[in-house]
């Protein structure tokens, strides 16, 4: 939580030297507040008020990053409840777990390793492992070398003794993530992290004592933890995130202040973690459909509220289109785009994609927002050039705007405009019939 | 060991009870009427306040068999999807706590009575009847469907900013709820809701529709919407105090992902799956947005978000 210009002001010399290009220490604080100027500027804050504004102005989540070979896992740094009131920033990450006698765990981590999906052209897939100690050190230290081998993404390593998770964590990588300090083993967990420089998380089925543990564990410099509420039930873990991050945001309560992890049993529950609150959504199956799923809702609700992804807008070439080749119309709004896109490439058709410039917005939406009319759409056709790369004069509009079709032809003399099929889907089978050139 | 107190807001509204159907005492036929609404809090966060009723799950049927739904749809219903009656009863078969009736364009107003009917005598659930989306044609179907059924407190629609008044007032006339439906807008969301209102509609009789769009084709919108809207409601906002009732079965199913099976990338995976992941993965988080009535298409996604309210409302256990 941010302090006021004035609870800062409380905390300064109050003496109004002047030293650090201000007028007042007033001024100052004003200024720090706003984040326009650094502490630094002044020669004369004790350290005591130091630490306590250095402290006042840590995020209230800690970022904590886990990783491997350039590959980062970065959670926490959150800074609301609700994603309209800024925006999620750290995307949870979707992890799978694997006990370390799983006779099938190469081939396992093989093939959700290399698993990749395309969603609006952003691919996405697995963001990391979990392996899971069953019985001792040797069989646990193979299994990371067995995972290494398969997969450079960053891992969670799972043991209960610190003395295994030693001896594999020097198999895992650059920052594996530790699982688990408990009551019972904290301190050794704790010399562990931080001889390796790694985060650690924390698991309690209270959040007092999970909060007792983390301030014990910071107290022997441990910083980057990770915290595991125990609570895997609908109900208990929506209770126990919302609290967690209540805490930390609203109240700044700096010993919960870090990013969650979750072992979901099903999707309906990742989802759940997804939307509230886990930052680590630990799976225990690789199902390439859920995968996608959960990969979409998570894209969804991290998205930044403020600003639609979008495409350039501009005339976009699919299959290496030829002069005869069909002119599409569409806007800029992603999931519009490679609605169209993907159809069209995925049939193996040639065409030209036009993209208007509709702010952002989906066919309709844009439409009823008049931000995708025949003017913008003349607009697209003559700022691209199109005219001079096909030999035809015909332009393909969304079926959802088949009203447009009248003034474009106002808009576009001696154009022919087409009605296309309502949806993209539809689009080759159109384009196979009715296109004759 | 540091004390942790549990951080509960103070809100000071709630969510509007709403009551669909009627029973024979109450003037209907109904079996089993459901109420919906009464939140004192965020959604199922019951250390913080009241959560008197669950999300009811509707299923949705269709007056005649749709030509362009997924083929698993098809799989699921069977040979009911031939007759409205026959759905219904399986519909209520598969759990649901309504059943959500829309009509087709291609439909006339006699046929649309005598469905409704139908399904009335086939079921004692709750019904809700909607129009085809079209102004002219929701008209012309509803208000008829709204006399045949009078007094049964249905939840009829569509009512939107440009075509609420007829339905309103039929609704009114017989004994009815209505929903009213705007684009993911606050703004408009709480407009129309005064609009009907100032017509006379009480506001336990109204349930706000504020749209959704399906898993990956802009869930973000609704869910905001409707997450603002509830916090609206939770702060004292009158008008935005309406239960809500989204339809992530309508739109999961319009998405590629669940319509086909074919010629679409490997690593979509295995199509049945998928297909109920995109229905469910899209009714859970707009549930924990505060939908209070959910419409689904699927049985097998019906039981799957069931049991994450049953968890998520058992609060003793
Ligand atoms: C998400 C959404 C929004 C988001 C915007 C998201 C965005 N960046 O565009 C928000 C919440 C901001 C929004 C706002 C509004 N919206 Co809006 N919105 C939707 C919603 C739910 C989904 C739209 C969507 O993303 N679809 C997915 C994309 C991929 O679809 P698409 O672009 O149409 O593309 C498909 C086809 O058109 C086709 N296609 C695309 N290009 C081409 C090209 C060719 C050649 C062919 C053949 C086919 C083709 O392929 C695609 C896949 O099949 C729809 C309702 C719904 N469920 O569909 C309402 C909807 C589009 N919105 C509507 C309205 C009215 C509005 C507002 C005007 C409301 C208001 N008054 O504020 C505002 C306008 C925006 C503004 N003023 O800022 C109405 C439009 C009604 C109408 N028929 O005119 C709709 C239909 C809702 C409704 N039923 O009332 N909206
Ligand atoms: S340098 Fe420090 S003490 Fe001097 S005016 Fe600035 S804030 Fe005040």
């Amino acid at each position: 939580m941010a302090l006021t210009g004035l609870q800062i002001y409380k905390l300064l010399p109050q003496t109004n030297c002047k030293e650090c290009g201000h007028p007042t220490c007033l001024a100052f604080a004003m200024k720090l507040a706003a984040k326009q100027a650094e502490l630094a500027g002044c020669p004369y804050v004790t350290p005591e008020a130091k630490a306590q504004l250095e402290s006042a102005s840590a995020p209230p989540i800690r970022l904590v990053t886990v990783s491997n070979n350039g590959t980062k896992i970065e959670e926490g740094n959150e800074t609301v409840m609700f994603r309209h009131e800024k925006t999620f920033y750290h995307r949870a990450a979707l992890m799978i777990r694997l006990k370390d006698d799983d006779p099938a765990l190469q081939e396992k981590i093989s093939k959700a390793d290399s698993y990749i999906v395309d969603y609006v052209g952003i691919k996405l897939g697995v963001d990391g492992f979990a392996i899971e100690a069953t019985a001792d050190a040797t069989k646990f230290v193979e299994a990371i070398k067995v995972t290494r081998s398969a997969t450079k993404k960053p891992l969670i390593l799972i043991a209960a003794d610190s003395a295994a998770m030693a001896e594999g964590a020097k198999e895992a990588g650059d920052k594996p993530l530790l699982y688990a300090a408990d009551e019972s083993n904290w301190q050794k967990m704790a010399e562990l992290a931080k001889s390796l420089k790694t985060p650690l998380a924390v698991k309690a089925a209270s959040l007092e004592k999970l909060a007792e543990l983390t301030e014990s564990i910071k107290k022997l410099g441990v910083e980057d933890l990770v915290l595991d509420p125990m609570m895997n039930g609908h109900l208990d873990s929506l209770s126990a995130l919302t609290q967690i991050r209540r805490l930390a945001i609203k109240k700044n309560f700096r010993a919960l202040g870090y990013p969650v992890i979750t072992f979901p049993n099903d999707e309906v529950l990742a989802a759940q973690h997804v939307a509230k609150y886990s930052s680590f959504v630990v799976l225990d199956d690789f199902d390439p459909a859920m995968m996608y799923a959960l990969l979409a809702l998570r894209q969804n609700i991290y998205t930044d509220p403020q600003k639609p992804i979008q495409v350039l807008p501009g005339l976009y070439e699919i299959n290496s289109p030829k002069p005869d080749s069909p002119v599409f119309v569409t806007t800029n709004f992603s999931i519009t785009y490679f609605a169209v896109n993907n159809e069209v490439e995925g049939s193996g058709l040639q065409g030209w994609l036009l993209v208007a410039d509709a702010e952002g917005m989906s066919v309709l939406t844009a439409w009823a927002a008049g931000k995708f009319d025949a003017d913008r759409i003349a607009k697209a056709v003559k700022t691209t050039g199109i005219e001079s790369k096909v030999n035809h004069k015909k332009i393909i509009i969304p079926g959802q705007v088949a009203v447009l079709s009248g003034e474009l032809e106002e808009s576009l003399p001696g154009w022919q405009i087409m009605v296309g099929p309502k949806e993209a889907v539809d689009l080759p089978a159109y384009v196979k019939t009715m296109w004759k050139n | 060991m540091p004390t942790v107190e549990i951080p509960k807001e103070k809100w000071n509204g709630k969510v509007r009870e709403v009551k669909i159907g009627a029973t024979k005492e109450e003037g209907g036929s109904r079996t089993k009427t459901i109420t919906i609404g009464g939140e004192a809090t965020l959604p199922f966060l019951h250390f913080e306040n009241t959560i008197p009723h669950a999300p009811a799950l509707a299923i949705e049927i269709k007056d005649r068999k749709p030509a362009d739904w997924s083929p698993l749809l098809y799989e699921a219903w069977g040979d009911a999807m031939n007759d409205p009656a026959a759905w219904a009863k399986a519909a209520e078969a598969s759990g649901a706590d309504l059943i959500v009736l829309t009509l087709s364009v291609a439909t006339k107003p006699d046929e649309a009575k005598a469905t409704v009917r139908k399904v009335l005598n086939a079921t004692g659930l709750p019904l809700a009847v909607f129009g085809p989306g079209q102004a002219e044609k929701d008209n012309e179907l509803i208000v008829p469907v709204a006399e045949e059924a009078k007094g049964e407190k249905l939840l009829i629609g569509v009512c939107e900013d440009k075509n609420y008044r007829t339905i309103v007032a039929a609704a009114m006339a017989n004994d009815h709820l209505v929903t009213s439906k705007t684009p993911m807008d606050v703004n408009l969301a709480k407009q129309l809701v005064i609009l009907i209102h100032d017509m006379g509609m009480p506001l336990e009789r109204i349930v706000m529709d504020p749209t959704t769009g399906a898993l990956g084709y802009g869930i973000e919108y609704g869910y905001s919407v409707m997450e603002r809207l509830r916090l609206a409601a939770l702060q004292g906002d009158s008008m935005t105090q309406q239960p809500m009732i989204v339809t992530p079965g309508e739109e999961a199913w319009k998405a590629k992902e669940s319509k086909v099976g074919e010629g679409v990338p490997e690593s979509w995976g295995e199509w049945k799956k998928r297909a109920i992941y995109w229905e469910t993965l899209t009714a859970t988080p707009l549930i924990h947005a505060g939908a209070d009535v959910v419409v689904l298409r699927h049985p097998e996604s019906l039981k799957k978000v069931k049991g994450m309210i049953n968890a998520l409302m058992s609060k003793g256990n």
